[in-house]
C-alpha cells in the first residue's frame, strides 16, 4: 500500500497577516516495506508534512494518494486510512490516559471494533513488541519512567496492525541508551513485520544508521531525497541549511585529505571500522 | 480547527490604537460599554456606531477578524432577539397563532441586538489590539489604588497574564492530543451527547495532566529567578501617558457627553411606521 505525495502545499493562517507556508510543492512516495527517513531543522515542515499523510490536516492544495486512491475523494474511509497510516507523535506519552498500561494500548484496537479478547492479545504482542517488560502491564501508565512510557505509547500505535507506522522525533529528549534501544526494536519491528516505516528525526547519527532512503526539507520545501549515502554526499549543502552529514562521514573525509585512500561516502560506524581495516590492511580488529 | 476563536486574540499592526497606553484603552473601553446602555433613541445609536467605525478604522485590525468573534454569540442574539420580539407588551403590530409581535417589541429587540453586537465589537477592539501583557499592566496600574486597602492587585495581575498566556497554549495541546487520539482511532465526531462526552476523557486526561506539569514548571522556572510576589518589584517599560493618549480620553469624554446630552434633550422618534 503505497503512500504517494503529489505537489502538496500547506498555508498557515490563510489571509490573516499570520499566513506562513509550511510546505510547498512536496511531491514523493513512500513504497511498501520501505524504512524511510524525513531530516529537516526546526520548523522545516517536518511535522505538518507526517499529520497530512493519515488525513489529520487537509492540505491548501495537493494531493495523497494511498493505495492509488486519493485520501481527499469522497467516499474515501479516513478510519480505515487511520488504521493503515499509524502516527506516532512527539513525546507521544502525553497521549496516555487510562488507568493502566495494558488498558492504554487496548484504545487503539478497542476503537478497531475488535473483541476485549482480541483487544488484549493485541495490546501484548504489542508491548511486547516494543520492549515494555511484562511487569508493567497493570500498573498505571503515570508511574513509569519517561523511557518506558514512550515504549506504551509507541505498543498503543503498533497495537492497530498499522501497514505503515510513522514516529516524529521518537528518541526526543531520551538518553543515548535509551534511544539506540528504541531504535533498534523498530528496526526489528521493520525487519519481523515488513511494514514501512518512516522516522522522522533531526538526528543525522540516527537516520544514517537506520534507514534505507532519505529525504530532506528546508523550510517547506523538499531539498533533496536519496539513499543516504546520496543524501550526505552533498553535506557541504546541508550545512547550509543548518543540518550537516553525520560525524564519521566528517572523519573519513579528513582522512582522505591526510592520504588515506578512503571512501568518503560512508555514513555509519560500522562501515567505517570495515573500511579503515580494508585500506590498513589488517583483519578486522573486532 | 481551534486555532479560529478569536475573542480575545491579539492582532499585530501598525495602527494608532496599539500605540495607545492600556489603560486609555481599558477605560474606554468600559466608557464606551457603559454609554451602550445610557440611551434609547436612534440618534445616540447613530453616534455609537459613528464612534465604533471610526475606532476600528483607526485601529486597521480587518473588519472580518472583528465579524468572526460575533460566530461566538449568535446563539445568545438569537435568543434575546426572539425573546424580546415576542415577549414584549404593547401595541400589536402583527398577529399569527399565539405570537403578538408588538411595536414596543420590535424596537426592544432591535436595540437589544445593536446593543450585544457593540458590547463584542467594542471588548474585541480593545483585546485584538492590545497584548495581553499590555493589558494586565494597565489592569494593575489601574486597581493599583485599591492594594491601599489590602486587596492583592499585583498578584490578580500576574494570575490574570499567566491565564491569559496560558490560553494559546493548552489550545495547540489540546488540537495535539485530539489529533494522536483521533491517530489511534478514537471517534469524536459521532454519536449521542453521552458517547460524545465519554469520547472526550482520552483527551481530558493528557490535558489536565499537562497542565498540572506546565504549572509546576512554571512556579519552578519563576522561583529559580527569585520571583516573590509585587513588593519593591519594577517594570522594564513603566506605563507613562502620552499625547495621543490625553486626546483619546478627551475624545471618548467628547462622545459621552455628547450621548447623554442627545439621550436627555432630544425626545423623537424617527419611527417609520
Amino acid at each position: 500500500m503505497p503512500i504517494e505525495i503529489r505537489n502538496l502545499n500547506y498555508t498557515y493562517g490563510a489571509g490573516t497577516c499570520f499566513e506562513a507556508h509550511a510546505l510547498q510543492n512536496i511531491s514523493f512516495t513512500i513504497p511498501d516495506g520501505q524504512f524511510l527517513g524525513i531530516i529537516g531543522h526546526t520548523g522545516s515542515g517536518k511535522s505538518t508534512l507526517i499529520q497530512h499523510l493519515n488525513g489529520l490536516v487537509k492540505p491548501s492544495s495537493g494531493d495523497i494518494l494511498y493505495n492509488g486512491v486519493s485520501i481527499y475523494s469522497e467516499n474515501f474511509s479516513m478510519r480505515e486510512l487511520r488504521q493503515n497510516v499509524g502516527l506516532v507523535f512527539q513525546y507521544p506519552e502525553h497521549q496516555l490516559f487510562e488507568e493502566s498500561v495494558l488498558k492504554d494500548v487496548c484504545f487503539g484496537p478497542k476503537n478497531q471494533g475488535l473483541s476485549p479478547a482480541e483487544c488484549e492479545e493485541r495490546a501484548r504482542e504489542a508491548l511486547l513488541l516494543s520492549g515494555v517488560p511484562q511487569e508493567f502491564y497493570d500498573s498505571s501508565p503515570f508511574e513509569l519512567s519517561g523511557g518506558q512510557k514512550r515504549r506504551v505509547a509507541i505498543a498503543g500505535v503498533i497495537a492497530m496492525h498499522p501497514k505503515v507506522l510513522i514516529l516524529d522525533e521518537p528518541t526526543a529528549g531520551l538518553d543515548p541508551s535509551g534511544r539506540d534501544e528504541i531504535l533498534g526494536q523498530i528496526r526489528d519491528l521493520h525487519q519481523k513485520t515488513g511494514m514501512a516505516v518512516v522516522l522522522v528525526s533531526h538526528s543525522m547519527e540516527d537516520v544514517a544508521e537506520y534507514v534505507e532512503r532519505i529525504v530532506v526539507l528546508s523550510d517547506g520545501v523538499l531539498f533533496c531525497e536519496g539513499t543516504p549515502r546520496e543524501v550526505f554526499r552533498r553535506y557541504r549543502e546541508l550545512e547550509n541549511l543548518g543540518l550537516a552529514a553525520p560525524q564519521v562521514t566528517y572523519i573519513m573525509h579528513a582522512l582522505r585529505d591526510r592520504g588515506l585512500p578512503v571512501d568518503p561516502d560512508i555514513t555509519t560506524m560500522e562501515e567505517a571500522t570495515d573500511e579503515i581495516c580494508r585500506v590498513m590492511g589488517v583483519e578486522d580488529a573486532s | 480547527m481551534l486555532r479560529d476563536i478569536t475573542l480575545g486574540q491579539y492582532y499585530p499592526a501598525a495602527g494608532l490604537l496599539h500605540r495607545l497606553d492600556p489603560r486609555v484603552k481599558i477605560v474606554c473601553t468600559l466608557i464606551y460599554l457603559v454609554s451602550l446602555f445610557l440611551f434609547n433613541n436612534i440618534i445616540c445609536y447613530a453616534a455609537a456606531t459613528a464612534f465604533l467605525i471610526a475606532v476600528i478604522l483607526l485601529s486597521r485590525v480587518p473588519i472580518h477578524f472583528m465579524v468572526k468573534g460575533m460566530k461566538a454569540i449568535v446563539v445568545l442574539l438569537l435568543i434575546t432577539v426572539v425573546f424580546n420580539l415576542f415577549l414584549t407588551q404593547g401595541t400589536p403590530l402583527v398577529h399569527f397563532w399565539k405570537l403578538t409581535i408588538t411595536e414596543q417589541g420590535l424596537r426592544t429587540a432591535a436595540f437589544m441586538a445593536i446593543r450585544l453586537m457593540y458590547l463584542i465589537i467594542g471588548a474585541s477592539v480593545m483585546t485584538l489590539t492590545t497584548t495581553p501583557n499590555a493589558l494586565t499592566d494597565g489592569l494593575e496600574e489601574l486597581l493599583k489604588p485599591l492594594s491601599k486597602i489590602k486587596v492583592p492587585v499585583h498578584e490578580i495581575a500576574m494570575m490574570m497574564s499567566i491565564a491569559l498566556r496560558f490560553i494559546p497554549i493548552l489550545m495547540e495541546e489540546t488540537d495535539k492530543i485530539m489529533k494522536a487520539q483521533m491517530a489511534r482511532g478514537a471517534d469524536l465526531e459521532s454519536g449521542n451527547i453521552f458517547q460524545r462526552a465519554r469520547a472526550m476523557v482520552p483527551i481530558l486526561v493528557p490535558l489536565f495532566i499537562s497542565a498540572f506539569r506546565r504549572a509546576n514548571d512554571l512556579a519552578m522556572a519563576m522561583e529559580a529567578r527569585c520571583y516573590h510576589g509585587g513588593d519593591g518589584r519594577t517594570k522594564m517599560k513603566p506605563l507613562s501617558y502620552r499625547c495621543a493618549d490625553y486626546t483619546a480620553y478627551a475624545v471618548t469624554a467628547a462622545y459621552l457627553a455628547a450621548v447623554i446630552t442627545i439621550g436627555n434633550t432630544v425626545h423623537f422618534h424617527l419611527w417609520i411606521f
